[in-house]
């Protein structure tokens, strides 16, 4: 065996990166010099490369193997986001192959892009160093500029992907700042130091240490949008094209929300009492905006951007909390919210066909009379989000506000209880319009089966999450005691 | 804190120093004015064109497949003063490393991004 210098796991550590970085660049090979049938050869390489990522991550599983210097440690927690990951890669993977999509979509190069993008992510999350996470986050944050661009015909897509790369660039500074804050501060760019340094000293409040981790917040904050990091987000997933979108909500959206329980979960009590006020102001802020702005649009992915704002308000209510029931019922609501998004853009994939896209709130009238399952998985769907039982959403976001009740954040938990119910109307408007109205529109649908089954797929994960949450919330929290 | 300070008093020293300048060229320059002054040739050459027309942006592929060669060469310089002790790792690493951006150069060939016209 050759040594690279690694730590106690070797490269086993860094096996599901690896493979799937290597799956990117045989994706590139087989476009390149396949010259039938490359699309379906590009989508199976994809799918296994995926599985085998999952593979090598049961086996780290319980071993916290570290690399390079202990740079990089896949520890539970990460294995647990890393699966969050690897589901939004596959169902948003499945829903670009699109007899549609596929003509305007550069398909092999989407696919590559996806995984090169999974490589950052699954960097960002393994890693307890600011500098390797700051690595992954560019080599996600490229990867999403270029895809959320991928459409090259469409002046919509490429404002997208000028308007995403433009303003991450400046939230990338913004995390940079913030790390070399932390390293001034305490001289060190581990995160475990830096907490022993926090944990070391004698004066409670450091405002240098407070600002880097504010001002790290802010990069962060920048992926998941999280008010008032959150203007780019409708722009982008409207003009992005649908799988694109939904990998981004969710995918990068799990990613950053694991990064910032990392980095704050290195504080100390006092920094964290700081900061936990902040974020809970700024949660109620995002929920609020994200929900009232989202009722009042007419484009489906313009709502459903307006509606992860609002998501992502939630998700920052369990950060808040501050307790492991808050961590663990931020992971359990990252996995229910990448079923129940993943499905909702699923669908919006669906009903494009060459004619549009049919992005209008009107283009669902009438579905349930012409594809009833589509409208039944739909609905699901908005139930989900809308937080109602017997779905995912439902127990996702009970466990979260039960977590932020614990941690004595009452009227928070107020608000958001509030704001579910004003989502409900423009949730609820999706299905009364699926269900109650006549036919307006007729569609010509030319959909693959593949599509489909990545509707199917996410419904599935979100009514199981919903009927039998049990178990895989005590495994959350299971995972989330050790860590913290 | 004594150096601070004294870097502060740098900084305010170098501020007041530039806007004196300014200042006073701009109070005790001499100013005339006049429309051959704002033409773009002052020798009195006639402009042939206005400078505001289209130029094609081709060799941008090239800039950008310039700067993937360049990135190699950085590493490669300080991979080379250290071969001896990484032994075979390091030359596995970096033989992966230059595989990868050989790739991505085929990938841009095959793409035509080295075509001009």
């Amino acid at each position: 065996m050759i040594d690279f210098g690694t730590g106690s796991g070797g490269l086993l550590a860094v096996a599901p990166i690896l493979t799937l970085a290597v799956t990117g660049f045989l994706v590139i090979v087989l476009e390149l010099f396949l010259r039938k049938h490359t699309n379906l050869a590009v989508i199976g390489v994809t799918l296994a490369g995926l599985a085998a990522a999952g593979a090598y991550s049961v086996m780290l599983w319980d071993q916290a193997l570290s690399a390079f210097g202990d740079l990089v440690i896949a520890d539970n927690f990460s294995i647990l986001v890393t699966f969050i990951l690897l589901v939004s890669a596959v169902l948003s993977t499945l829903l670009t192959f699109n007899r549609y999509e596929k003509s305007y979509l550069l398909f092999p190069e989407f696919c590559a892009i996806v995984l090169f993008a999974m490589v950052g992510m699954l960097l960002m999350i393994t890693s307890r160093h600011l500098l390797v996470i700051f690595l992954g986050l560019e080599t996600l944050s490229i990867s999403l500029y270029v895809l959320a661009g991928l459409k090259r015909t469409e002046a919509r897509s490429l404002e997208a992907g000028f308007k995403y790369f433009l303003l991450g660039a400046f939230a990338s500074a913004f995390l940079l700042y913030g790390i070399a804050f932390l390293f001034g501060a305490t001289g060190s760019l581990d995160l475990q130091a830096i907490a022993a340094v926090i944990q070391g000293s004698t004066v409670p409040h450091q405002p240098l240490i407070t600002l880097g981790a504010l001002l790290i917040l802010v990069g962060l904050g920048f992926k998941v949008a999280v008010f008032p990091f959150h203007p780019w987000a409708p722009d982008v997933y409207q003009g992005a094209p649908t799988p694109v979108a939904a990998f981004m909500s969710t995918a990068s959206k799990a990613a950053a929300f694991a990064v910032i329980l990392r980095v704050l979960w290195s504080a100390t009590d006092a920094t964290a009492s700081d900061l936990a006020t902040i974020l809970a102001v700024v949660a109620v802020v995002t929920m609020t905006i994200g929900n009232v702005t989202a009722l009042v649009q007419k484009n489906i992915k313009r709502m459903l951007a307006y509606s992860s704002v609002a998501h992502a308000g939630y998700i920052l209510v369990g950060v808040a909390s501050w307790n492991a029931a808050g961590a663990a019922s931020v992971v359990f609501y990252l996995l229910a919210y990448t079923f129940m998004n993943c499905g909702a853009f699923a669908v919006v994939a669906y009903l494009g066909d060459q004619q549009g896209e049919h992005l209008k709130l009107d283009d669902f009238r009438g579905l349930a009379f012409r594809l009833p399952w589509l409208a039944l998985a739909m609905a699901v769907f908005m139930f989900a989000l809308a937080g109602l039982p017997p779905t995912a959403g439902f127990v996702a976001k009970f466990y979260l506000l039960a977590a932020a009740v614990k941690a004595g954040y009452v009227p928070v938990v107020i608000l958001a209880v509030l704001n579910s119910v004003v989502s409900l109307y423009y949730y609820l408007g999706v299905v009364v319009l699926m269900f109650m109205k006549k036919e307006q529109t007729r569609l010509e649908l030319d959909s693959s089966y593949l599509v489909g089954s990545s509707v199917v797929l996410a419904a599935i994960g979100a009514l199981a999450l919903g009927l039998f949450p049990s178990r895989i919330i005590e495994f959350c929290e299971r995972v989330m005691s050790h860590v913290l | 804190m004594n150096e601070l300070v004294a870097v502060l008093i740098m900084f305010a020293g170098a501020g007041v120093v530039v806007a004196l300048l300014l200042a006073l060229s701009q109070w005790l320059g001499p100013k005339a004015s006049n429309p051959v002054k704002g033409e773009p040739f002052e020798c009195g050459n006639i402009p042939i064109a206005t400078t505001n027309h289209r130029i094609p942006v081709k060799f941008y592929t090239v800039a950008v497949l310039f700067v993937l060669f360049d990135i190699e060469i950085v590493f490669l310089f300080p991979w080379a003063v250290v071969f001896q002790k990484l032994g075979l790792a390091g030359l596995v690493s970096m033989t992966f490393f230059l595989a990868v951006l050989v790739l991505g150069l085929v990938y841009a060939w095959r793409k035509g991004a080295l075509q001009w016209d």
